[in-house]
């Protein structure tokens, strides 16, 4: 067996009051409290080292699971265990909880404005997080972030300019070197390359590889697309209405497939 | 002494609360203790934060200077002075060694405070964190679980920028390895006399309603980083055009066309007038 870096057991977040029922409905409305359940009772595994891949179309739930584990949305129950960490990470205090997502885990969004701030430099968005774990040398400091900006081939003469004068691409590549500056145990992408165009798009997931294979970290990739799914994913789970419905090897997912559902994406597949 | 009034204005239950208060402040170095700032005849913003620490802590032994700036002479010193004196009948002074009690607005005095003085800011931000995070509720958050990332990126994009920390005054500082605090709006020259002081310090903020303290023998910290060090304001081959001090924080005074620096602390330029060789430290070495 190999070694298991998070483990989400039942995982569920239900928006409105919730009634018993919700649960069992077959979709993500309940038919009688009419709450919505994003993320219906989910529970999955991930392992050191590997990228596992979340489909689904829109509203199926894969961000609301994303981000329930990157701490940005407080899920309504489940649990959820860290390689290292001793209890179910959501019973954390808000200190410990900021602990993991500062030096354990990395979040790299869809819309750059949610993870950079953009008031301040490109540089200064991937400082805050060498600051956060108590760099107090400001060459140190900046080697680090050349460093980074080297990594994910950020041009090093815009290190100083603000978000909003950046490309698309280079907005990613600022997410990226931030997401990995405290060498974190897990990176979440949530559609990291959706809204780029195409050339642009094929270069990052090259970076995302070459990074995973470089320092071993394990990601959590949520993608509606599936060809950028087979490049990337290990393994692959498949979402519809907040349920996990199908998973197992991409290959073996994409090939073969089994739940109508994953069929009907594999068929409209271009 | 005004008849009609409690001594020193404010009733005794209020003075309690706010010397309650104080206690709690000094507990907990650097903290800032919500207080409930009560009306005064002069307006929020002009020192009543520093005006009610002062008026619960004033007794009739009590010897009191108040400064602006430095000044003893200025309107708001000299208002605040008259309104503590013709409510409690206090002593006033303008020698910082005789007084028991010293209220200030933006300046520490160049003389050395011992362990028989407290020092009363007036403070018009309390909160060091406001540059950065305009939410009430998030800068508490930030003090109660220390995440201060964002006042240091603050001064990492100024080393960017200007390649220097360009913070002039209100120069934030680390107490006692946990609170980052405003010292108020005093000079970064009067930042290291916080640091393992003599006297107690106490700074309140009447329209942010807030109080805080920095007891006797804290360590104080400004931040800085290990290669852009803090550093006070420069008065190399500057003296000062009254006494001659080469010491001591100098205020520039464009008169006409010419350019002259005085000592900002007019009581002790009065004194190195008379005596040049007057120390700041009466303490023996």
């Amino acid at each position: 067996m190999r070694d298991w870096i998070l483990k989400v057991k039942n995982l569920t977040k239900i928006y409105g009051d919730g009634c018993p029922k919700c649960l069992e409905s077959e979709t993500n409305k309940c038919s009688f409290c009419k709450a919505t359940i994003a993320v219906n009772s989910v529970s999955f595994t991930l392992y050191r080292g590997e990228i596992l891949g979340i489909v689904g179309e829109s509203g199926s739930g894969k961000s609301t699971l994303v981000r329930s584990l990157y701490f940005d949305i407080t899920p309504t129950f489940g649990e959820v265990y860290l390689n290292g960490e001793e209890r179910n990470i959501f019973d954390f205090n808000s200190e410990e909880k900021r602990r993991l997502r500062n030096f354990k885990m990395g979040m790299v969004y869809q819309n750059p404005f949610l993870g950079l701030n953009f008031e301040i430099t490109a540089g200064g968005n991937v400082a805050e997080k060498l600051l956060m774990a108590n760099w107090r040398n400001y060459f140190n400091i900046r080697r680090r972030i050349k460093e980074l900006f080297e990594k994910t081939e950020f041009p090093l003469s815009r290190i100083d300019d603000f978000p909003s004068t950046l490309s698309g691409g280079m907005l990613q590549r600022v997410q990226i070197a931030k997401a990995l500056a405290n060498n974190p145990e897990i990176i979440f992408l949530d559609e990291p390359t959706s809204g780029l165009d195409l050339s642009v798009q094929a270069r990052l997931l090259d970076l995302i590889k070459k990074i995973q294979h470089e320092f071993k970290i394990s990601m959590i990739l949520v993608s509606h697309d599936l060809g950028v799914i087979r490049l990337l994913a290990d393994r692959v789970l498949v979402m519809k209405e907040g349920r996990i419905i199908e998973s197992g090897l991409t290959d073996q997912i994409l090939e073969d497939p089994q739940h109508p559902y994953t069929q009907l994406l594999v068929n409209s597949m271009l | 002494m005004i008849k009609g009034y409690n001594f020193a204005f404010i009733d005794e239950y209020a003075k309690r609360e706010i010397r309650r208060k104080i206690l709690k402040a000094v507990s907990i170095p650097g903290y800032q203790v919500p207080f409930g700032s009560r009306e005064l005849p002069i307006a929020r913003g002009w020192g009543t934060g520093g005006l009610q620490i002062t008026l619960s802590l004033i007794g009739k032994e009590d010897i009191l200077k108040v400064i602006d700036q430095g000044c003893d002479e200025s309107v708001n010193a000299v208002n605040i002075k008259r309104f503590v004196k013709a409510t409690t009948g206090v002593s006033i002074t303008t020698d910082t060694l005789k007084a028991t009690i010293i209220q200030t607005r933006h300046r520490i005095p160049e003389e050395e405070l011992t362990e028989t003085q407290i020092l009363v800011f007036q403070v018009p931000y309390p909160e060091p964190l406001r540059l950065v995070e305009p939410q009430e509720s998030e800068t508490r958050r930030m003090h109660a679980e220390a995440d201060y990332a964002k006042i240091w990126v603050y001064l990492y994009e100024n080393i960017v920028r200007w390649g220097e920390i360009t913070i002039g005054a209100r120069y934030p500082v680390l107490v006692n390895g946990r609170y980052i605090m405003d010292p108020s709006p005093i000079p970064r020259y009067d930042v290291p006399k916080l640091n393992y002081a003599r006297t107690l310090y106490l700074f309140g903020a009447g329209r942010e309603k807030r109080i805080y303290a920095v007891p006797p023998f804290t360590e104080i910290k400004p931040l800085e980083f290990e290669d852009h060090k803090f550093r006070i304001e420069d008065f190399t081959d500057k003296c000062c055009a009254l006494c001659g001090s080469k010491d001591t924080f100098l205020d520039e005074i464009i008169d006409g066309d010419k350019r002259i620096f005085t000592c900002s602390d007019t009581s002790f330029c009065k004194k190195r007038r008379k005596n040049p060789n007057i120390p700041k430290s009466s303490r023996k070495k």
